[in-house]
């Protein structure tokens, strides 16, 4: 039975990456559209602000490169798909057969990552050759750990997006709540500042929230940074437990409410 | 050109297109939300920036307050009309359905950019224009017809900027059929626009002002906003809009030649 499973997943790894393969250009605008992380480095260091936070010029760059990466390879977007397919029906023939339709869309996201690599290779190249200092070669435990973390840290955000994307089951239109929740994903993560450089008032609660372990965590950790290795693995365990029952559940009663449309 | 026609036209554009997206209210309030939350998250992220520095480029706080107030009206504009029309090229170059735009007896371009609107960028463009209030009465501006005269002129001409960059990428679509992530990359250049390009080293700058023109959309308006900037610049900008506006006419003309219709 499990031997069927995997056979499974790897035949939809296969055809998935195939699929994504026909949209290179695609996947490398993508990669092109997360280069967000480098303005913001370039403010930091181009005005001198990370004289107050502690962290050199190359410590920073590092950061931003790996936040660069950790966010390339925990993008998510399976509520936009799930959203369309939900609203032409085509969610119908997918639950008749004997696999979760979240199989489909996971081995989607994993297929893409695959396809994105080299570009996001690249644009690490274009980078290393523009700051030569701070090129860093990571030990291979530390390459592991901060892989795992941001594998975790994808996870996380499929499953807030499993959830969000089960509630068109009610309302049809899920994503704008996905846009809603983007926000504090953006300023929180750190994707455009580095955690430690918040305000009190924010770092006394921000660390109980999954935020800084979509980025900050695995990025400081893959940069070499002073970080927390153990308690942010059990943070992010901690909030994968916490959600996956929750989709079981909404998943349960969303297939209940499911009325097929548009077929 | 048929002016009272289009005007017609375009009142029952916003009709039919107000009256779908009220279908889903609760996307709306949601979306009221976000607006809100993003405009939080910037001003809390240009604190962390001034929190260890007196000024940023040249700008202070109070100053750079400005620059992001336009930014949230040019998000807003985006959001309510760019962003839901100029992302529909795509399907209809996808499906096919770009023929029934083309044999319609009324401007393709016309239609293809003003066809649907987003009421949810309506909140995000009065936010910006009460920060931009709340800017004058701290920054002490004083308020007078010329003042007025120029920052229309210049917010006008950025929104003109915008809409060419937006329709010129596209329009490759014609070409390379699906492009929906062009303008995604161009969301995230773009996103530089909420800071003053004086915070930024020289080549970015270099290459923010020639290739993607964001220093002529947020950072000019800004300086006249605070009555700094030169008169060549105002010109400059009249001059840069006007080129970006035809040559996006030109290019999408140009494009049409190539259209070979799909899965008809």
């Amino acid at each position: 039975m499990s031997n069927l499973n995997r056979n499974k997943l790897i035949t939809l790894l296969k055809v998935q990456y195939s699929n994504m393969l026909e949209y290179r250009v695609e996947i490398a605008l993508w990669a092109i559209s997360g280069i967000i992380p480098f303005f913001m480095l370039n403010i930091w260091t181009n005005n001198n602000l990370n004289e107050s936070i502690n962290m050199s010029n190359i410590m920073l760059s590092r950061y931003f490169l790996s936040a660069f990466f950790v966010r390339q390879f925990s993008v998510v977007w399976v509520v936009f798909t799930f959203e369309e397919d939900a609203l032409l029906g085509k969610i119908s023939p997918y639950l008749i057969q004997p696999l979760n339709p979240f199989f489909r869309y996971f081995a989607q996201h994993i297929a893409e990552q695959i396809t994105r690599l080299p570009f996001a290779i690249i644009i690490a190249i274009i980078f290393f050759l523009v700051n030569p200092e701070s090129i860093w070669i990571p030990s291979l435990s530390i390459f592991l750990l901060s892989s795992i973390s941001t594998f975790f840290s994808f996870l996380i955000q499929f499953l807030i997006q499993s959830i969000i994307s089960c509630l068109c089951f009610w309302t049809e239109k899920a994503s704008s709540i996905e846009r809603l929740l983007f926000i504090p994903t953006l300023f929180l993560s750190g994707l455009l500042a580095p955690v430690i450089s918040f305000p009190d008032y924010v770092k006394s609660w921000i660390y109980i929230t999954p935020f800084p372990y979509l980025i900050d965590f695995p990025a400081n950790l893959l940069a070499g940074n002073m970080t927390n290795v153990i308690s942010g693995f059990i943070m992010q365990i901690f909030w994968i437990l916490i959600l996956f029952p929750l989709f079981k559940r909404i998943w349960f009663l969303g297939t209940k409410k499911y009325t097929a449309m548009g077929s | 050109m048929n002016f009272k026609k289009y005007i017609k036209i375009y009142s029952l554009f916003l009709y039919t297109s107000l009256a779908s997206e009220l279908e889903y209210k609760a996307n709306v309030i949601i979306d009221f939300i976000t607006a809100i939350l993003s405009l939080i998250g910037s001003i809390f992220l240009l604190s962390i920036f001034f929190k260890s520095s007196e000024s940023i480029g040249g700008w202070s706080f109070e100053q750079a307050l400005i620059i992001q107030g336009i930014y949230t009206i040019l998000n807003g504009i985006t959001n309510t009309w760019l962003n839901p029309n100029l992302t529909e090229i795509v399907k209809h170059i996808r499906e096919g359905t770009l023929d029934f735009v083309l044999i319609k007896p009324i401007d393709s371009q016309f239609y293809i950019s003003l066809k649907k609107i987003a009421p949810s960028g309506f909140l995000e463009i009065i936010l910006g224009f009460c920060l931009l209030c709340y800017c004058v009465v701290i920054n002490q501006i004083n308020i007078n017809f010329e003042f007025f005269l120029l920052c229309f002129t210049t917010l006008f001409c950025s929104i003109v900027i915008l809409y060419s960059l937006w329709f010129l990428i596209s329009t490759t679509t014609i070409w390379f059929v699906k492009t929906w992530n062009a303008t995604e990359v161009l969301r995230s250049f773009l996103y530089i626009g909420r800071f003053p390009l004086n915070s930024f080293s020289f080549s970015l700058r270099i290459f923010f002002s020639i290739f993607i023109p964001i220093a002529f959309i947020t950072t000019i308006p800004s300086e006249v906003f605070l009555g700094l900037a030169e008169i060549w610049e105002i010109f400059l900008e009249i001059i840069v809009s006007s080129i970006f506006l035809i040559f996006s006419r030109r290019f999408w003309l140009f494009a049409l030649k190539y259209y070979t219709s799909a899965s008809s």
